[in-house]
């Protein structure tokens, strides 16, 4: 069953067409991975797809919901949760705040009861801190729990912000280059975790990767791009072997 | 050092975090209590200090929490203030025109906030010192209602039989009026709004992934940052007895500002520590007059040069104001003798990345 069914989807920045006719779909489960040159528009693709921008044509339907249709801040609420190519998270707020705020599309108390702390605020607060716990436990942060991300080696940023995407307890999650800036060691284990999150999680991901040693560890599909089209998709193998992918981007 | 065992998430939830807390903010709330005993002129700058820091308060909501600069605040100061002159001529009892002055300062906050839905840094700072030339301006001309130049007298405050006719009475009701807000704006830091603001401060874009609804969220801050200041307009009214126009001007909105700079900007100590500044700043320029030179003491504009010396050397020397300066003295005490010298060096970042707008 696909979870979310992109058709035909496309932008244009002036003249540029940075997404044009894009087309795939991600079945529950898997591990989707989207590949090309820079500029090929893989971040474009997150970008409409988090609703940072609005497509020119084309759809994207998550589950029954037409994605072009929702806003921007409904879509962590619908299930997607991401993290982004030059990390964007909250600099000057501790690791435990930043997966705090990834609850935040989960709570419904009101101004007037958070001003006055009311007990379900304090219930919903204890909740949510099991949540994050969770996501703690699983990604190993204990040690950074109340570090400021500000003073974070870039390592550790990219764990606690793919941490702080899982605490939103996302459906789909959206990863934008996990293994940029990684050291080997460090990309192992963001091998581990992915795989994790796929098994024991079931959260279906769809990521944008350079390193191909970790494409092919963990996607079961994959979808090159280059000046915004498809030029091929497939298991790993078949997109590695495509001879359009290695004169486009892997060369021989 | 103090290490905290924690055994509970309650724990980090609590506004008391352990026992030295609430030694010290006890002989805090003592001394407070106490205060009335002083001489009646430190009496009555201490309610100024209380009026200063409600608005510190909320200013810093605004931008040390949220990001989100304002130079006009002062006119939400005016809008609280002339509600409540006005309103209290009319006889309206003081409970309600003091929710009015807050309710009507939250709606002037609302409607200078939907600009800043669309601007950023020094656009809203312009934005929002027009704002502050437009209520001035109306306050001056609308003269069936705020008497213009000639401004009102505000006399003092009556809630049934009890009058607020001694200075220590005043302060007790600007002080309450402080700690309930303090109290609200920590409980509201604790919750999802709260984090929404830090979160919007620092990235709006990863802000808007996690479901924080931008446009809401900012017009939350601007509304509660002016309801703030609003009733400490009400409450100046009161103190300063006679109000016109020409107080509330883009120099109080700077001075505002400078305020929860120097003090510290993201923390709400920050807030209560720069009005102490501000209202303590001119009492020593005062004294210190006597002992100066006649060539330095009795120059003109002595205290707007001390006031910009000392902006320029916290930004400076200090970005994180008095209260970053404390941190820093107390963790020296505390890991004393083994105190580094570049424990708090500021580092450098190296990587800049473009960021999403």
């Amino acid at each position: 069953m696909s979870l979310l069914r992109v058709e035909n989807l496309s932008i244009a920045f002036g003249g540029v067409k940075a997404v044009d006719g894009v087309g795939f779909e991600v079945s529950e489960g898997e591990v989707f991975t989207i590949i090309g040159p820079n500029g090929a528009g893989k971040t474009t693709v997150f970008n409409l797809i988090s609703r940072i921008y609005p497509p020119t044509s084309g759809r994207m339907l998550f589950g029954d919901t037409a994605l072009e249709r929702v806003a921007p801040h409904r879509v962590a609420g619908l299930g997607i949760a991401r993290t982004f190519q030059n990390i964007e998270l909250f600099e000057h707020a501790t690791v435990l705040d930043n997966l705090l705020i990834g609850r935040h599309c989960h709570r419904a108390t009101g101004l007037l009861a958070e001003l006055f702390f009311l007990p379900k605020v304090r219930e919903a607060e204890l909740a949510d801190r099991e949540a994050v716990e969770k996501v703690i436990d699983l990604l190993d942060l204990a040690h950074y729990r109340e570090a400021r991300v500000a003073g974070l080696p870039y390592g550790v940023r990219k764990v606690v912000e793919l941490a702080r995407a899982l605490a939103v307890r996302p459906k789909l999650l959206l990863l934008d280059e996990p293994s940029s800036g990684l050291n080997t060691e460090e990309t192992d284990d963001m091998v581990w975790w992915i795989r994790d999150i796929k098994e024991e999680l079931g959260i279906t991901v769809l990521m944008i990767e350079h390193d191909m040693s970790l494409v092919g560890r963990v996607s079961d599909r994959v979808l090159a791009l280059n000046y915004g089209k498809v030029i091929a998709s497939g298991t790993p193998a078949e997109v590695q072997g495509h001879p359009e992918v290695i004169e486009a981007y892997l060369g021989a | 050092m103090r290490f905290i065992f924690k055994t509970t998430y309650e724990q980090d939830i609590r506004l008391v975090k352990h026992g030295g807390q609430a030694f010290w903010y006890g002989l805090l709330g003592l001394a407070l209590a106490a205060a009335p005993l002083l001489p009646e002129y430190y009496l009555s700058q201490l309610t100024f200090v209380c009026i200063y820091a409600l608005v510190g308060v909320g200013l810093m909501l605004l931008t040390g929490y949220t990001g989100q600069i304002s130079l006009g605040h002062a006119a939400f100061l005016a809008v609280g203030a002339y509600t409540e002159a006005v309103l209290q001529a009319k006889g309206v009892p003081f409970g309600v025109s003091l929710l009015a002055a807050g309710a009507l300062a939250g709606l002037a906050g609302i409607v200078i906030g939907l600009p800043a839905l669309r601007l950023t840094g020094i656009y809203l700072a312009i934005a929002t010192i027009a704002f502050g030339f437009s209520v001035q301006e109306v306050l001056t001309r609308w003269e069936s209602v705020t008497r213009g130049n000639s401004g009102i007298t505000v006399k003092s405050i009556s809630v049934g039989w009890f009058q607020f006719d001694a200075e220590w009475k005043l302060y007790y009701l600007t002080l309450g009026m402080l700690l309930i807000s303090i109290l609200a704006i920590l409980n509201l830091l604790r919750a999802p709004t709260g984090r929404a603001f830090v979160a919007i401060r620092d990235s709006e874009i990863s802000a808007q992934s996690m479901g924080i609804h931008l446009a809401r969220t900012k017009t939350t801050a601007f509304a509660l940052s002016a309801a703030l200041t609003g009733i400490a307009g009400a409450l100046y009214a009161h103190k300063l007895v006679f109000i016109s126009p020409e107080q509330f001007g883009i120099l109080l909105s700077i001075e505002l500002a400078m305020m929860i700079f120097i003090g510290g900007i993201g923390s709400l100590h920050g807030a209560v520590y720069g009005a102490v500044f501000l209202i303590a700043l001119p009492q020593l320029i005062a004294v210190m007059k006597d002992h100066l030179p006649a060539a330095i003491g009795h120059q003109t504009g002595l205290e707007p040069t001390v006031f910009g010396l000392i902006m320029v050397l916290v930004i400076l020397f200090e970005p994180l104001g008095i209260y970053g300066r404390w941190l820093k003295v107390r963790y020296y005490l505390e890991t004393f003798p083994l105190y580094k010298k570049d424990s708090f060096r500021r580092q450098k970042t190296f990587m800049k990345s473009e960021r999403l707008r």
